[in-house]
């Protein structure tokens, strides 16, 4: 058996896919709190609740409609991008004017009702979605065994992260979200539409929280407590990447998932603090975040 | 957080104000005669709890998302020394206080390097790592927790086992603490601390260095929340890992923004509240997560100053600082 540092091959690989998975979850979640961020300087406390919502959404449509994976894939994110805009048409736009840190208060609140909703009516236990025929089975690439359908999480986040951050930076709907988080007054006067902007920045933003939520469902069970604790980790991955930029979220997701990964393998006991550990050395060496530009 | 509202007290509002601590002690004194002591005690615990919370939000503008390490990590310390280590009530209170300032010294070091909305999700992350710390160690039993921890007797005389000296125990320490957070708040440092919230770029340029203020508040802070999570793993004799979640976190901030932020009896007010209901709900089936989360809602929504905020702005005399 091939060795690498002492520890068999297959398991460093196997824990660095393990690794790569939810470095992709926490990739597409702090890129959807770091959108949310730039424009509404709201820290989007429901971002886990509405990933599970998304999960939730998909498991429900198959129970209820019998609406299998694929078409879930799109409408699941859809459900939880109008639970959204619903919300801050009602709810946070009321609160732009005030100190951010009350955004963060009614989306805490607002993530401990839908939490409790859903712990209320389906309990603590996780139910199990199945993985679509599509992407059934594993494939044996000799060195490890690769569920299909891990991979394809891998894949389709990478996906998801790339096109939203090409659709920031090069398309002109992308260039007005730009301005706006630069100075939303300027902009507005130009004649541009910004609460309508904010309104849909908030619904893009929950929205990518229900797709990842979606894509977990096959993967993690669904279960009403499957973001609140990601919540948090994330969180940390935002402090270490730095809010300020997109693409400095997307990598710091991958890099922290591979870490923890990394730290199962060589120190087990450590692997459920080390991305809060990394993040206490960032605020040591670069308290701005690794992508940050100020604090 | 400045909208926090001031008193502005005239001579006679200030006798109005001894009048009602006055009543409000002697409530407290003739409480456990009518009310069930333990629950009472959990009040009076959580209060101060809220009251340690409050100094930091209501008086430095600093949100914590983190507090639960330092109540829930007293309670640990406490109920160990006490247990384990055989030490008396008053030296596992005081072990627990101590290890909360400890671990709020390491906490604040980190979190003061960032402000505002950074400095909350800092301290929820790294309260979090307190949280699986605290899961992995040997010695806070993990799941189980530390439970039948023996009250024994206070300074080896008042037996502690009794209802009403543990009563009386409690209220004393709960009075000390408000009473040093009053104090803190109405010194020359609170007054720096009061600057920093309202200005801090001015508090720097008038050549304070806010950094140090900042930690000393949050150790401050840090030290009466441990008080308080000591003083309920005696009452409740156990710890658990409930008190180092973050929903505790975040239930000591809606005690206080329920009761008002940056006033000095709505902290009480909101915990007696808070616990109150939860207590209520807990028998009716109606999950509490799903009251406390839409009392945030609505609270952050039309209801900034809390209910003893709203009263202060109201009454006559009364001028309101800001907003």
């Amino acid at each position: 058996m091939t060795m690498v540092f002492g520890i068999p091959i297959q398991a460093l690989l196997g824990q660095l896919l393990v690794g790569l998975i939810n470095g992709s979850f926490y990739a597409m979640l702090s890129l959807g709190l770091a959108i949310i961020f730039g424009l509404l300087r709201v820290i989007n406390f429901a971002h886990g609740a509405q990933y599970m919502l998304g999960a939730f959404a998909g498991y429900l449509m198959l129970a209820w409609f019998g609406i299998g994976y694929w078409p879930a894939l799109i409408l699941a994110p859809l459900v939880v991008a109008v639970v959204g805009i619903v919300v801050e048409r009602f709810a946070l736009s009321r609160l732009y004017d005030l100190d951010p840190l009350y955004g963060l208060l009614f989306t805490f609140g607002l993530a401990l009702v839908i939490e409790g909703v859903f712990r209320y009516y389906y309990g603590v236990s996780g139910n199990p979605y199945p993985v679509p025929a599509l992407l059934a089975g594993g494939e044996n690439l000799g060195f490890m065994f690769l569920p299909i359908y891990r991979g394809w999480v891998v894949v389709a986040s990478l996906i998801v992260c790339l096109t939203t951050w090409l659709v920031i930076e090069r398309t002109k709907l992308g260039s007005y979200l730009r301005a706006a988080t630069e100075n939303p007054r300027l902009v507005q006067a130009f004649g541009i539409n910004v609460p309508l902007l904010l309104t849909l920045t908030y619904g893009l933003g929950s929205g990518l929280a229900g797709l990842a939520g979606i894509l977990a469902a096959p993967v993690y069970q669904v279960s009403p407590l499957m973001g609140s604790n990601l919540i948090i980790v994330v969180f940390a991955v935002v402090v270490v990447g730095g809010m300020g930029s997109i693409l400095g979220a997307i990598v710091t997701g991958y890099l922290l998932g591979l870490v923890e990964g990394l730290t199962k393998v060589f120190y087990p006991e450590a692997s459920s603090i080390v991305i809060f550990v990394v993040m206490a050395i960032v605020l040591l060496l670069r308290p701005a975040g690794l992508f940050g530009k100020d604090a | 957080m400045a909208e926090a509202t001031q008193t502005r007290t005239s001579a006679s509002g200030a006798r109005l104000q001894w009048v009602l601590v006055a009543i409000g002690i002697a409530a407290l004194i003739a409480a456990p005669f009518v009310i069930y002591p333990i629950f009472v005690m959990k009040m009076l615990c959580f209060a101060l709890f809220a009251c340690a919370f409050n100094l930091l939000i209501g008086y430095t503008g600093l949100l914590s998302f983190g507090h639960a390490t330092f109540f829930g990590g007293a309670a640990y310390f406490c109920a160990h020394a006490v247990k384990v280590w055989g030490w008396p009530p008053e030296a596992g209170i005081l072990l627990g206080a101590l290890g909360a300032a400890v671990l709020g010294a390491i906490i604040g070091f980190f979190a003061i390097r960032r402000q505002g909305i950074y400095f909350a999700m800092i301290t929820l992350a790294l309260s979090q790592m307190f949280f699986f710390f605290c899961l992995q160690v040997p010695f806070t039993h993990g799941e189980d927790g530390i439970q039948g921890v023996p009250r024994g007797h206070l300074f080896g005389v008042l037996d502690l086992n009794n209802a009403l000296t543990m009563y009386f125990t409690v209220l004393a320490i709960f009075l000390i603490g408000v009473f040093a957070v009053w104090r803190i708040v109405n010194s020359p440092f609170g007054m720096i601390l009061r600057s920093i919230r309202e200005n801090e770029n001015r508090a720097i340029s008038l050549g304070y260095s806010v950094a140090y203020y900042k930690l000393a508040a949050f150790v401050m802070s840090a030290a009466l929340a441990g008080l308080a999570g000591a003083v309920k793993a005696i009452v409740f004799q156990f710890a658990t890992l409930t008190d180092v979640t973050w929903q505790m976190s975040g239930e000591v901030i809606l005690m206080t923004l329920l009761g008002g932020i940056g006033t000095m009896v709505g902290p009480i007010v909101g915990a007696g509240l808070v616990v109150g209901l939860e207590n209520t709900l807990a028998t009716s089936g109606f999950p509490v997560t799903i009251a406390t989360g839409l009392i945030f809602m609505i609270c952050v929504l039309v209801f900034r100053r809390g209910i003893v905020g709203e009263i202060l702005a109201r009454l006559p005399g009364a001028k309101n600082s800001n907003s």
